[in-house]
C-alpha cells in the first residue's frame, strides 16, 4: 500500500516464500506494524480504527441476519419478529445490527469534527477528506435503505418521503421516482431492490476506505499540532497504536453494549413495530436521528419567514421543493469543497484563535439542526431551523474562506517534540 | 482537555433539549409513571403477574385483538409446565389442512400452533367493530412512546368527558389516548376475570397484569437480554481496566 519503506525479510521460510510470490505480508507488515505515525496523537483519532471495526461488525452481523430475513411485502416484518423471537441469539444480532448503524453515523461524526477541528483536509490530505465525503454519502444510502427492510411503518413512509425527493427535479423527476420504485409507489419491487443494493453497498463501502486508507498511509495521520511531523516524533503504530485504539474500541463497546442490551429501542421510532400500512399515514414521519440535520435544511428551506426572498428562485422554475433538495445535498456537497473554501494555511484550531470558537459554534449549530429535524415544523420551530441552515451554509461558504485573510494565527511551534515533552509544565505549545 | 469538556458539556444539553423536544413533539399526555417489574439493569418479569395477565388476555383483549406472534410453546416461558402448555393450547381450535381428500379440518390447537386470531380477516374485525380494526396486540408496548405505562394508562385512563366535550356514538374518553377519544369501550371492570391464586381482581391490577404479560409478549427475550448485557458490560469494563494499565506500560517510554 505506502510508498517506500524498504524491503523486509522475514524470518519465517513460508513467510519469505509466500511474500517473494504475493507481497501481502509485506504490505501488511508496513502498514499495520511499522507503519510511522505521530506520537502526539489524542483519543479522538481513535475514531477512524472505530469506524472500520463498525462497518465491519455490520457486515458480519448483517450477513447473518439476511440468513433469516424475508424481502417480502408480506413476509418482512414477521421474519424480522421470527429473528426476535425464535433465531438463536437473533435478538442479538439484530439489535447489534440496528444500533450498529446509529453507533457507525456517532463514530463517523466524531471523525469529521475531528478533523473540522484540527484541519485533517488540507494539503495534501484534500483527497483523503474527499474521499470521507464519499464514504458518509454511501453510509447514508446504506442506511436508509436498511431501515427500509423491516417494513415497519416508518420504513415505508419513510421510504415514501426520501424517494420522492426526486420528483422536485423538472422533466426527470417523476420518471426518476417511478424508475427507483419500479413501480408507480413504494412496494414489493421498491423493498427488493433496497435490499439487494444494502447488501451491495458496504462492500463499495469497503473498496472506498481501502483507499482512503491508501491516501492516509501516503502522507500519514494528521495530528493535533497540525504540523508536519519529522521522522525522529514518529512511532511504529504496533504496539503503540494498536494498544490504544483497543482500550477505545473497548470502551467504545461499553458504550455500544448499554443500547444493545439495556435500550434497544430508544434510538429507533415506536412506529417501525407497527407493520407498513400504505394506508395509514404516521402523525409525524421523522427519519433516524442521524439525518435529522440535513431533513432539518431539507425542511427548513421553504420560501418563507426568513427565507422569504428565496421566492426570485421560484420564477426560474425552482420550486420550494427543489431548492430545499438542493439545500440538503449542498449541505454535504459543501464539506467535499471545503479544502478549496478554507483559506487558512494553518492546520489546527489550536493555533487559530478566531476558528476554534466558529467550531464550537457550527457544532451547536449541528445539534440545533437535529434537534429541529426531530421536531413538529411549528412556525418557530421552522425560523430556528433557517437561522440554522443559513448558519451552516454562512459557515462553510463565507467564513472560511474570509477567516483565512484575517485572522491571525498564534505561532506554529518547530516540531511536535515541544508540546509533548512540556506536557507537565504550564501548557503553552507556541513560543 | 477543553476540546473534551466542551463536547462533554454539548452532549449534556443535546439530550436534555433532545428528550424536552421529542416528548413535546408526541403531543400526547404523559402516562402514569409505573416502577414494573422488568424496568433496569436487572429487571425480570413476575411470573404471576404474567399468567395472571395472559388470563386477562384471553378473557378480555382476545375477544377483539390478535397476538399472532404468540405461539403456545411460548407459555412455557411464563411459568406452566408442558402439560399445562398443551391443555391451554387445546382449548383453542385451528383450521388446518388441507387433508388426503383435499378437505380442510379442525383441530385442537398444539403448542406449536399460534393463537388464533379472534376474527378470519381484518374486514370481519372492522364489522364487529363499528369500523375500527383492534390492532394486534404482540408488539404493542414496543409499539408506542413509553409502551409498558401507555398501556397501563390507557386501560385505567377512561373517564367523563369534561363538560362540552360532545362524543360520536361508539366513542369513548380516555384521558391518555392522544386526541381523548377511543374506539375501544372501557375493556376492564372489577372482577371480570376470576385469578386461579385468588387475587382481587381490581381494574388496577388487571391492567397491571395484562399489561406485564404484553411487554413480555413484545420481547419475550427481555431477561435473557438483561442477563447478557450484564456479563457483557462486566467483561468490558475488567478489559478496559487491564488495557489501560497496558497501554500505559506500552507507552512508558513516549511519554
Amino acid at each position: 500500500m505506502a510508498a517506500g519503506s524498504g524491503k523486509v525479510v522475514f524470518k519465517s521460510g513460508v513467510l519469505r516464500w509466500i511474500d517473494d510470490r504475493l507481497p501481502v505480508v509485506s504490505a501488511l507488515y508496513n502498514d499495520a506494524v511499522v507503519y510511522q505515525t505521530p506520537r502526539n496523537l489524542n483519543y479522538w483519532w481513535n475514531f477512524g480504527s472505530l469506524a472500520g471495526i463498525m462497518l465491519t461488525l455490520q457486515i458480519i452481523t448483517g450477513i447473518v441476519l439476511v440468513m433469516q430475513y424475508t424481502p417480502h411485502t408480506e413476509m418482512a416484518f414477521d421474519s424480522v419478529e421470527r429473528i426476535m423471537r425464535d433465531v438463536n441469539y437473533g435478538w442479538l444480532l439484530r439489535y447489534a445490527h440496528a444500533n450498529g448503524a446509529s453507533m457507525f453515523f456517532i463514530v463517523v461524526y466524531i471523525h469529521m469534527f475531528r478533523g473540522l477541528y484540527y484541519g485533517s483536509y488540507k494539503a495534501p490530505r484534500e483527497l483523503l477528506w474527499m474521499l470521507g465525503v464519499v464514504i458518509l454519502l454511501l453510509m447514508m444510502a446504506t442506511a436508509f435503505m436498511g431501515y427500509v427492510l423491516p417494513w415497519g411503518q416508518m420504513s415505508f413512509w419513510g421510504a415514501q418521503v426520501i424517494t420522492s425527493l426526486f420528483s422536485a427535479f423538472p422533466l426527470v423527476g417523476d420518471p426518476i421516482v417511478t424508475w427507483l420504485w419500479g413501480g408507480f409507489a413504494v412496494d414489493n419491487p421498491t423493498l427488493n431492490r433496497f435490499f439487494s443494493l444494502h447488501y451491495l453497498l458496504p462492500f463499495v463501502l469497503v473498496g472506498v476506505v481501502f483507499l482512503h486508507l491508501i491516501a492516509l498511509h501516503t502522507h500519514g495521520s494528521n495530528n493535533p499540532v497540525g504540523i508536519d511531523v519529522s521522522k525522529k516524533d514518529k512511532i511504529p503504530f504496533h504496539p503503540y497504536y494498536t494498544v490504544k485504539d483497543l482500550l477505545g474500541l473497548s470502551v467504545f463497546l461499553l458504550f455500544f453494549a448499554y443500547f444493545v442490551f439495556f435500550n434497544p429501542n430508544i434510538l429507533g421510532h415506536p412506529d417501525n413495530y407497527i407493520p407498513a400500512d400504505p394506508l395509514v399515514t404516521p402523525a409525524h414521519i421523522v427519519p433516524e436521528w442521524y439525518f435529522l440535520p440535513f431533513y432539518a435544511i431539507l425542511r427548513s428551506t421553504v420560501y418563507d419567514s426568513l427565507f422569504t426572498p428565496l421566492v426570485v428562485f421560484s420564477y426560474l422554475g425552482i420550486t420550494e421543493k427543489l431548492m430545499g433538495v438542493i439545500a440538503m445535498f449542498g449541505s454535504i456537497a459543501v464539506l467535499l469543497v471545503l479544502p478549496w473554501l478554507d483559506t487558512s494555511r494553518v492546520r489546527s484550531a489550536t493555533f487559530r484563535p478566531i476558528y476554534k470558537w466558529l467550531f464550537w459554534v457550527l457544532v451547536i449549530d449541528t445539534v440545533v439542526l437535529t434537534w429541529v429535524g426531530g421536531q413538529v415544523p411549528t412556525e418557530t420551530v421552522v425560523l430556528i431551523g433557517q437561522i440554522a441552515t443559513l448558519y451552516y451554509f454562512v459557515h462553510f461558504l463565507v467564513l472560511m474562506p474570509l477567516l483565512g485573510r484575517f485572522e491571525r494565527p498564534r505561532p506554529l511551534p518547530d516540531s511536535i517534540g515541544r508540546p509533548v515533552l512540556s506536557h507537565g509544565a504550564a501548557a503553552q505549545p507556541a513560543e | 482537555m477543553r476540546f473534551l469538556k466542551l463536547s462533554a458539556l454539548l452532549v449534556a444539553a443535546g439530550v436534555a433539549l433532545w428528550s424536552a423536544g421529542s416528548q413535546a413533539a408526541e403531543g400526547a399526555v404523559e402516562p402514569k409513571q409505573i416502577s414494573w417489574p422488568q424496568n433496569g439493569f436487572f429487571g425480570t418479569f413476575d411470573r404471576t403477574a404474567l399468567q395472571r395477565g395472559f388470563k386477562v388476555y384471553q378473557e378480555v383483549c382476545h375477544g377483539c385483538h390478535a397476538a399472532k406472534y404468540l405461539t403456545f410453546r411460548s407459555l412455557a416461558d411464563l411459568g406452566f409446565n408442558e402439560d399445562e402448555v398443551k391443555a391451554l393450547a387445546a382449548a383453542y381450535t385451528v383450521t388446518d389442512g388441507p387433508d388426503e381428500n383435499g378437505e380442510m379440518f379442525e383441530r385442537p390447537a398444539r403448542p406449536s400452533d399460534t393463537m388464533p386470531s379472534p376474527f378470519p380477516n381484518p374486514q370481519a374485525a372492522r364489522a364487529a367493530n363499528g369500523g375500527a380494526y383492534p390492532p394486534d396486540l404482540s408488539l404493542m408496548t414496543k409499539a408506542r412512546h413509553d409502551g409498558d405505562n401507555y398501556v397501563f394508562s390507557i386501560l385505567t385512563g377512561y373517564e367523563d368527558p369534561p363538560a362540552g366535550e360532545e362524543l360520536a356514538a361508539g366513542q369513548y374518553y380516555n384521558h391518555y389516548f392522544p386526541g381523548h377519544r377511543i374506539g375501544m369501550p372501557p375493556p376492564l371492570n372489577p372482577d371480570q376475570v376470576t385469578y386461579d391464586d385468588g387475587t382481587s381482581a381490581t381494574v388496577d391490577q388487571m391492567a397491571s397484569d395484562v399489561t406485564q404479560f404484553l411487554s413480555w409478549l413484545a420481547e419475550p427475550k427481555m431477561e435473557e437480554r438483561k442477563q447478557t448485557g450484564i456479563k457483557v458490560m462486566l467483561f468490558l469494563i475488567v478489559l478496559s481496566v487491564l488495557l489501560y494499565f497496558y497501554k500505559r506500560k506500552v507507552w512508558a517510554d513516549v511519554h
